[in-house]
């Protein structure tokens, strides 16, 4: 039978949902009283962030999600420091929206930068409020007094008083103080070390909890179909396609599912079911896109950056120059497809997801559920790694709209061509670049970008499932920022950046690890080096040249002493050899305000199979105060190593109907045997605040590698992926 | 419905099932076994490898029928958090996973690889990965670990 959604669907037993759900947001943690007791989610509040337990552990609540990127030790590092207690003792809870304040999506390298920086300042706020509850207690004078491994002790010396006695399972009824004293780097004890993260042990005995692996008694396992072609609309259903195999159609409007009691039967039902889709054939010719984007009629365009008078007469003896850069459309390519589980009633949902942006959700699925926000409980279980937004909401919201349709808890799991296919893409990008070079420094230089606008007002991207069941959701396109890094950081007297805002883009786009900058940097620094040889320069020396900031110095010259850099214009020696071996780099002030990073790689190109190897690569890297090495160093090995497979190798592929690079054979990613060699040097700079890791250094691996092939090679190559066609066209317009 | 017996982390279980071509993978899960993991059902990316016999297998190309008669070892089995498999081990010192998805796979796949051959050259380690995808980029650290636990780490 088909079930049809309807408002007045069936009711069931009720779970013991609260209970339940909290015991899955702490899964592998203390679970302490607080969790019963209502909690403050207002993020002014202390109490929002952090309570002090009867048993002297400290329960920290982050807003902010870790996907693996260490923020579970590293916040909880921020946190112990203020508090003077070890990491142990705190115990931690994570995007939950019942549980946890809203600290906005987990994205822009904001985990430390905003979301462990505000915990921090709870937590320092706490401190001083413990050290006067504690004057009372004492009848001593603040000043006289210190916290010290969960005890607010005389600094004279002698007993003092636990936490647990000043405030146990109480509250602090406290705003968060911004003047509340930090710590000086110089007492640190806890910042700054390598600690290791809490869920690596799991990870590697198979006991940490995926939301793949989240089960609720009577559970449903559910397969979405999605149609063969991107707009289609379904004409039919022929549910006695699947009648044998004991699962049951569920559909609303063109939100098509099959659901099971066990998964492997809804995975049979899903390939076995008939259903007709009517055609659609709406997507531009994929050899055609960066003409469909530079020919876009619908713009809306603006000057991003205006100094001097670009484009003006050239001094004598100046070279110009003008390259064309294209960045196809990336996907995500999380290695587990998406996974969610809802459970959605009359009078509430919980939906287990997931999700960068629990809280930010909350408004969108109470929206297409038409349910209360305040009755809409997301709770984030990690996923497979997620750089932005993968098909993460999408599946919730499948599995939302399902659960509401079947009256059950359901849990749907994406394939791999669902998340290939479906997933919203890291969007093209195309741009021009003019400029010019005289007495070794940029005179001119005029950047056009082609970039997908983000429609006003959008809480979040658009998901599927209410598109295709026809429920109420905000529509428009989200890429993030992904406008910045269009100018070159180095001096340069006449400088403008024109970007072309499209209104529409060939697949539904997201941010996609520091969205939009690895293109734009791409094409950027790739042009800085065709200066630098045009001017006969050193890559290095020409953009030291043109940099006056010491933080972006030093990662260079750091880089350039990792590298064994040796000085002079490119292309090198090697460019006809059978092997051509090169060196490039690209160095990159992200959104010039964060951190400050240099890539040198060195690259082998062979000339029989037109590959490129890169065998090694050095980087340099400022964020400012460190909060944990080893996550940062590990955040930076991932951005260096996922966008040497994008530069590489990725590209998503698309007739005029849908995706069809939907699987790891036509949509290929790095392997170990194509893996570098990697040299991480970080700076630590205690003093100055933390601006995030696991973005930055994405935005130097394009230009760095094809400033290494040019280096090695004499050949240009300024459209991505970099594959064995482009580079044989290469050389066959070089030679 | 059939019986298939299977002997899963040295134990010996009974599972029915109507389908003799039932992935491996969804009886591990379907078990409450859920280290190895669903990545795409194509046998392409090494997140559901377990060992069938001692060798590393995609189990989501294993058919139910198929893995009768062999012992079955998933990550669950083949190490805890008490008693641990040196690659295991390993990767938990180099501090391997970030998302951690493709983890428990590449460690299944670097124990069979140590137990043919006890000291594998880098190359050898990575040829034996290939097969393994990662898209968090933890390829530096698997490499270093897997060196490390066959005894040969810097």
């Amino acid at each position: 039978m088909t079930i049809s959604m309807h408002r007045d669907f069936s009711r069931r037993a009720v779970l013991k949902g609260g209970t339940l759900t909290v015991a899955f947001a702490l899964s592998g943690e203390r679970v302490m009283a607080q969790a019963a007791a209502p909690r403050i989610l207002d993020p002014k509040e202390v109490d929002a962030f952090l309570a002090v337990n009867a048993d002297d552990t400290v329960t920290v609540f982050c807003g902010k999600v870790d996907l693996g990127q260490g923020l579970r030790i590293a916040i909880r590092q921020m946190a112990a420091e203020e508090l003077d207690i070890g990491v142990a003792k705190i115990t931690y809870v994570e995007g939950d929206t019942a549980l946890t304040p809203d600290q906005g999506r987990t994205s822009g390298s904001s985990g430390i930068a905003r979301g462990g920086v505000q915990i921090r300042q709870a937590a320092a706020t706490a401190r001083k409020a413990l050290i006067e509850l504690a004057a009372q207690h004492l009848g001593a004078r603040p000043n006289d007094l210190v916290t010290r491994d969960g005890h607010v002790v005389p600094k004279s010396g002698g007993s003092g008083i636990r936490f647990s006695q000043l405030i146990g399972n109480g509250r602090f009824d406290l705003k968060l103080d911004p003047k509340a004293p930090l710590k000086s780097p110089a007492e640190y004890r806890v910042v700054g070390k390598p600690l290791p993260r809490p869920d690596v042990p799991a990870k590697c005995t198979g006991s940490h909890r995926y939301v793949h692996d989240v089960r609720v008694p009577g559970m449903l396992h559910a397969r979405v179909i999605r149609p063969p072609a991107i707009g289609a609309r379904l004409l039919s259903v022929d549910e006695s396609s699947v009648s044998g195999l004991g699962a049951k159609v569920a559909r609303v409007q063109n939100l098509l599912a099959v659901v099971a009691d066990d998964e492997w039967t809804a995975v049979r039902a899903a390939r076995q079911l008939r259903a007709q889709w009517n055609e659609w054939a709406g997507l531009p010719a994929q050899e055609g896109l960066a003409d469909a984007l530079r020919s876009a009629r619908d713009i809306t365009d603006e000057t991003l950056v205006k100094k001097g008078a670009p484009g003006a007469a050239l001094p004598e003896g100046a070279k110009a120059l003008k390259a064309t850069y294209f960045w196809p459309m990336h996907s995500h390519a999380s290695l587990g497809p998406s996974c969610a589980v809802a459970d959605v009633r009359r009078d509430g949902a919980t939906i287990w997801t997931a999700s960068q942006g629990t809280h930010g959700n909350r408004a969108t699925f109470a929206r297409f559920l038409s349910l209360p926000p305040e009755k809409v409980r997301l709770i984030y279980v990690e996923g497979a790694g997620c750089y932005g937004m993968n098909g993460h909401e999408d599946a919730a919201a499948d599995a939302a709209i399902i659960s509401r349709a079947v009256g059950r808890p359901v849990r749907v799991q994406w394939s791999r061509e669902d998340e290939h296919g479906w997933d919203p893409k890291g969007p093209a990008q195309l741009l021009d670049i003019a400029g010019a070079v005289a007495d070794g420094r940029i005179v001119d230089w005029r950047t056009e970008m082609w970039l997908p606008q983000t429609t006003r007002g959008m809480p979040n991207i658009p998901l599927l499932a209410p598109e295709a069941a026809g429920l109420d959701e905000v529509r428009g396109l989200n890429a993030g920022m992904i406008s910045q890094n269009g100018d070159p950081p180095y001096a340069a007297d006449n400088v403008e950046v024109l970007v072309h805002w499209l209104k529409q883009t060939p697949l539904r786009p997201a941010p996609l690890r520091s969205p939009g900058k690895p293109a734009n940097c791409f094409g950027v620094e790739s042009f800085v080096d065709e200066l630098a040889a045009a001017a006969g320069l050193d890559p290095v020396e020409f953009r030291l040249r043109g940099l006056a900031d010491p933080r972006g110095v030093e990662v260079i010259k750091r880089m350039a002493a990792r590298m064994n850099w040796q000085p002079r214009p490119s292309p090198g020696p090697d460019k006809d050899a059978a092997v051509a071996r090169g060196r490039g780099m690209a160095y990159v002030h992200y959104k010039h305000d964060e951190s400050y990073v240099a890539t040198g790689i060195e690259v082998a190109v062979e000339r029989a199979s037109r590959t490129i190897r890169a065998e090694r690569v050095a980087c340099a890297h400022d964020c400012g105060q460190i909060i944990n090495p080893d996550g940062v160093r590990a955040q930076v090995e991932g951005c260096i190593l996922q966008t040497l497979s994008r530069v590489l190798k990725e590209e998503v592929k698309f007739d005029r109907s849908r995706v069809t690079s939907v699987d790891w054979a036509s949509y290929p990613i790095l392997t170990f045997s194509e893996a570098p060699r990697i040299d991480i040097e970080l700076i630590d700079r205690p003093a100055e605040r933390p601006i995030g890791a696991g973005e930055a250094t994405c935005t130097t691996i394009g230009a760095a590698l094809a400033n290494a092939i040019f280096d090695a090679a004499a050949i240009r190559l300024r459209a991505v992926p970099f594959t064995p066609e482009r580079v044989a066209a290469a050389w066959e317009k070089s030679s | 419905m059939s019986t298939y017996n299977l002997r899963i982390n040295g134990i010996a279980r009974s599972v029915e099932s109507a389908d003799a071509e039932k992935p491996l993978l969804y009886v591990l899960r379907g078990l409450g076994l859920t280290a190895a993991k669903f990545g795409c059902g194509l046998g392409q990316c090494g997140a559901c490898t377990v060992l069938l016999g001692g060798r590393a297998v995609r189990s989501c190309q294993t058919t139910i029928a198929d893995a009768q008669q062999k012992s079955i070892t998933t990550l669950e089995g083949l190490g805890s958090t008490s008693a641990m498999h040196p690659v295991q081990a390993a990767f938990i010192k180099e501090q391997v996973p970030q998302c951690g998805y493709c983890t428990g796979g590449m460690i299944m796949s670097a124990a069979a690889l140590l137990a043919e051959k006890a000291k594998p050259s880098e190359q050898e380690v990575r040829a034996a990965l290939d097969g393994n995808l990662c898209r968090c980029g933890t390829h530096f650290r698997v490499v270093r670990a897997v060196m490390a636990a066959s005894g040969q780490g810097g």
